[in-house]
């Protein structure tokens, strides 16, 4: 059968995304040493051009591919949130990799094949094609975490993640076999159809969403399935850690929300106490994790675990305003890490000066750099004004709706804990003598670009919240 | 113009932040002058609410309603009241005083000025604000140029106070956050006089449980801030760290949002409540007055002495507030604004010790009086208008206190007037080893007496605590009739505001619908 245009109008983002990483792969090995730097530009192109796309995309709603994929407000959505980060990750990448010497195309290429597979996550409206666009967006992440190959500790990393990635991949694929088995389907919708008729297997649906909620968890590393985060965060390299505690992350929780609220719907009261639990203890992990940190990609890493909690909590609370909240929450969250990895990806060049000591008196010698991440901090932590505040602001409204007294309770005591570690870097920032030894280069053109916009980004919701809050409310999954 | 007149008091401190900020940071001298020209237009500015202002109204004035946030439904809701009305006068005062005394900062002049007007401007939101939420961002905003203002221009102990300062503050505010969207919840409304309304116009809104969790989750914050005993830990480590500047806004306005919250939230909103905990809460306010007053007595360190005297006078506002009815609510509100200014005062005179000295410690000083006596003069008014010495500011305001305890609660007037009698042994004993006698410590012989900077600013204060002392119906006429709708707010949960003939609030409200 051949694909309408339809069908491939639904796809473009993914098509124009796929073309121009085989471009910039062909083009790799043609290139002279010293050229290879255009390929960074050219991965920009193509990702704006699938940002085009995904306008083209968002115009035509529908099923397509034979219902695998579905294209509604929610997945519009994502797409536009995932296709952003790319764009910001490949700027902030531009200097980093010639710095690090480890300038290749294929860099580029795996994030333009890693972004299809979120893509395709986003929109998946059944369960093989979930799987595939996560095992898509796997390998690529799993080669980019190991880029700087002569570095033991991004080797490590890579070798980290993707063993337990493995795993998890593995216990999801147990779980939508199990599924199957259980409802004789994989595409979502049937699957909430089936759980009501007869003839539907009950255990094996729970124990299918068990797995499931196993391997997701993994992917948006929530807790108990976090311990790989602050290695693999630690290890990488930094645009890479800001990719992905934005881009993947974001995908997963798109699965994860369409699956729970379209396909296993009529089981929310059985994996509302999971939900409700993981959320807890996502957000204590995180925050008493972050407390004892002295690496600050390692205090980052656990800073985004008790983010991925703050959203769960949004998740247990069940309803469109929670979804609403979890997307709104993605991107504030989305620029503000996005900015804080920027800064640190500069500051600590080479992957060396890591520590948050380094960063004493960062204020004199670099005053803009240390109000970027100043903002993005008090972004994390919820000081209005800032996108992060009025996240969690949307996600407790939502929370206390549903009336989750004790989840939003102990989340602000989460919150207050975290003033604690994040306002430590503000105050070696401000407070602390400079040291000598260490110096900052200036910053080049596109680290401030990238800076400018998610530190305006990130104002920018804080204040004008509306518009994306409004357009979140419009592409919430439809709930019964 | 006038319409937006408040706007323009609120947000008039951030034009000239933003001025500053385009400034180089090596023009020290033009920094300064452009936040002290940006404090003094502002109290020029703020000067004419207070005759315009209608005080037979008891409703908003000068209110501006406009959406922010179109859903959930939050407004952009400012207006003022008698309360609300001294304090923002209070702030507008002070600012300028403490931009003064900051001249001898020569350490990152930029940001400091810059830090000094937001929070003026995050501290005059907090008091216009009429939207829970817009209360909350403010409230919040604040605290971060506090943070900065100590934890970079503190003295020796300053991390640390600084950031026990954030913790105490947000550990408050954060399970406010909880209540103010439960409440949203419960109500479908952030808009403070809608929800006022509500209120009235409903005693069962909220069920006994959930006003008295609310009522709590509120009032935690505002005691921290007061801080009432026992949550007032973080005061003393602030106030002494704090520059003096820091020290002027920490117990001139920054205490005061506590009990502003206290009359503005939890009594009208959480009436029953209210009353049902007012006992514990007068408990401890008392423990609070008599605990500081002794604390006081046995610091060797001026500014400590002065923070921990502020414990024992919060405690009479707290007091004053909890006895509700109109002569003690009145004399709380009196003797914030006192309070305000007669320890903002000390604060700043203890400043210029420290600026002569680099030390607060008593023992240091001795015989002040010799080579310092205009300093000397200045200070010992202070000194007794925070004793409570009559015709000077804090006496108007502690005596209509204790008259009204008195008339609720006799026993706790008793107490309480220990507070007074002990803060006149720890004040005038601190004066005598400071001011009098003869010059013990060699270093303070040749100190030079006030500059003319120093003379300015401690001239305002003796003027305005003098005035307030002698022309104190110039005050309490702008919150009396406040006062009364604020107790018939707590008396009468059926008492319609729209009905009342003393209301301004009706037209007003009607306006942004």
């Amino acid at each position: 059968m051949m694909p309408s245009t339809a069908d491939l109008v639904r796809v473009l983002p993914e098509i124009v995304l796929t073309a121009f990483g085989l471009i910039v792969m062909v083009a790799e090995p043609f290139l002279p040493r010293g050229e290879k730097r255009m390929l960074g530009p050219l991965a920009l192109v193509g990702t704006l051009a699938a940002l085009v796309a995904a306008v083209a995309q968002a115009q035509n709603p529908g099923y397509a591919f034979s219902q695998l994929v579905i294209i509604d407000g929610f997945s519009s959505f994502l797409h536009f949130v995932l296709l952003a980060i790319t764009a910001l990750t490949i700027i902030a990448s531009f200097r980093y990799l010639e710095r690090e010497n480890i300038n290749h195309g294929e860099y580029y290429a795996l994030l333009l094949f890693g972004t299809v597979g979120m893509g395709m996550m986003a929109a998946a409206n059944e369960l093989i094609l979930v799987f595939l666009g996560l095992e898509i967006s796997s390998i690529a992440t799993y080669i980019l975490i190991g880029f700087r190959r002569t570095d033991a500790k991004s080797s490590e990393s890579a070798m980290k993640y993707f063993l337990l990635g493995s795993f998890a991949t593995a216990f999801l694929l147990y779980g939508i076999a199990l599924i199957f088995g259980g409802t004789g389907t994989t595409f979502l919708p049937d699957i909430a159809a089936a759980l009501g008729a007869p003839g539907t297997n009950p255990t094996l649906v729970l124990m299918g969403m068990g797995l499931l909620f196993v391997g997701l968890g993994f992917k948006v590393a929530s807790a108990p399935f976090q311990v790989w985060t602050p290695d693999v965060y630690e290890g990488a390299p930094t645009p890479i850690t800001a990719f992905l505690s934005a881009g993947p992350k974001a995908a997963a929780f798109a699965a994860f929300l369409r699956i729970f609220f379209t396909a296993l719907e009529p089981t929310q009261e059985t994996w509302f106490w999971v939900i409700w639990a993981s959320a807890l203890l996502t957000m204590f992990v995180g925050n008493l994790g972050a407390l004892v940190q002295t690496n600050i990609k390692r205090m980052l890493a656990y800073s985004s675990i008790a983010h991925a909690g703050y959203i769960l909590v949004a998740f247990a609370a069940g309803s469109e305003l929670g979804i609403a909240a979890v997307l709104f929450y993605l991107v504030a969250y989305a620029l503000m890490k996005l900015g804080a990895f920027t800064v640190v990806s500069h500051v600590s060049a080479g992957e060396s000066h890591q520590e948050i000591d380094d960063y004493a008196g960062l204020h004199s010698r670099q005053p803009l750099l240390a109000a970027c991440l100043t903002l993005f901090l008090l972004s994390l932590i919820g000081i209005p004004l800032t996108g992060g505040f009025l996240g969690k602001f949307y996600i407790f409204t939502a929370a206390l709706k549903a009336n989750l007294i004790w989840l939003v309770v102990l989340g602000v005591v989460n919150s207050a804990l975290s003033v604690a570690y994040y306002l430590r870097v503000v105050k070696v920032m401000y407070m602390n003598e400079p040291r000598a030894d260490l110096e900052v280069a200036p910053v080049p053109a596109s680290v401030a670009f990238v800076l400018t916009l998610t530190a305006l980004g990130t104002l920018y919701l804080g204040i004008v919240p509306g518009p994306v809050l409004g357009a979140a409310a419009r592409s919430v999954l439809p709930l019964p | 113009m006038k319409a937006y007149w408040l706007s323009l008091v609120v947000f008039f401190p951030v034009l000239g932040a933003l001025l500053i900020l385009f400034l180089p940071a090596g023009a020290v001298e033009r920094i300064r002058r452009v936040a002290l020209v940006t404090s003094l237009v502002e109290f020029a500015l703020a000067l004419p609410l207070y005759f315009w202002f209608n005080p037979a109204s008891a409703g908003m004035q000068f209110l501006e309603a406009r959406v922010w946030i179109p859903s959930p439904l939050i407004l952009y809701q400012v207006g003022l009241d008698g309360l609300s009305l001294v304090l923002v006068l209070l702030t507008a005062f002070l600012t300028p005083l403490a931009v003064l005394a900051s001249w001898p900062i020569t350490k990152r002049v930029k940001e400091f000025f810059l830090m000094l007007l937001v929070l003026e401007t995050g501290m005059l939101g907090v008091f216009a604000a009429l939207d829970l939420f817009l209360f909350y961002v403010f409230w919040e905003v604040m605290l971060i140029p506090m943070y900065f203002l100590i934890g970079v221009w503190g003295h020796e102990r300053r991390l640390y106070a600084a950031i026990k300062f954030v913790l105490f503050t947000m550990a408050g505010s954060l399970l406010m956050l909880v209540a103010i969207i439960w409440l949203y919840t419960a109500t479908g409304t952030f808009d403070l006089l809608a929800l006022y309304g509500l209120r009235q116009a409903h005693p069962a809104l909220l069920a006994p449980g959930e006003e008295r969790w609310l009522f709590l989750a509120f009032f935690l914050a505002f005691a921290i801030k007061v801080p009432l005993f026992p949550f007032h830990t973080w005061l003393p480590d602030a106030h002494v760290e704090a520059p003096t500047a820091g020290s002027v806004i920490l117990a001139g306005v920054l205490l005061k949002m506590g009990a502003y919250g206290l009359l503005r939230y939890c009594l009208p909103l959480f009436p029953d409540a209210a009353k049902e905990f007012a006992p514990v809460i007068s408990a401890l306010a008392l423990i609070g007055i008599l605990y500081g007053a002794l604390v006081s007595l046995v610091q060797p360190d001026v500014k400590k002495l002065i923070a921990f005297s502020s414990v024992s006078h919060m405690g009479f506002v707290v007091l004053g507030i909890m006895a509700m009815n109109v002569i003690s609510t009145q004399g709380a509100i009196f003797l914030m604004l006192a309070h305000g200014v007669s320890t903002g005062a000390l604060f700043a005179f203890a400043g210029m010790l420290y600026d002569r000295r680099h030390t607060h410690l008593i023992s240091e000083f001795g015989g002040l009086g010799t080579p310092l006596p205009v300093f000397s003069a200045f200070f010992l008014v202070a000194c007794l208008a925070s004793l409570g010495l009559p015709l000077l500011a804090n006496f108007v305001g502690e005596f209509m206190v204790l008259v009204g305890v008195f008339e609720a609660e006799r026993s706790y007037a008793v107490l309480a007037a220990f507070g007074v009698v002990l803060a006149a042994v720890y004040l005038l004993w601190m004066v005598q080893r400071v001011v009098y006698g003869e010059v013990t410590n060699d270093a303070n012989r040749r100190l030079a007496d006030l500059s003319p900077r120093e003379l300015v600013i401690a001239a305002a204060f003796a003027l305005i605590i003098l005035g307030l002392g002698v022309g104190s119906p110039f005050l309490t006429s702008r919150t009396e009739a406040t006062t009364k709708r604020i107790l018939l707010q707590v008396e009468s949960p059926h008492y319609e505001l729209a009905q009342s003939p003393e209301s301004g609030a009706p037209d007003a409200a009607e306006d942004k619908r």
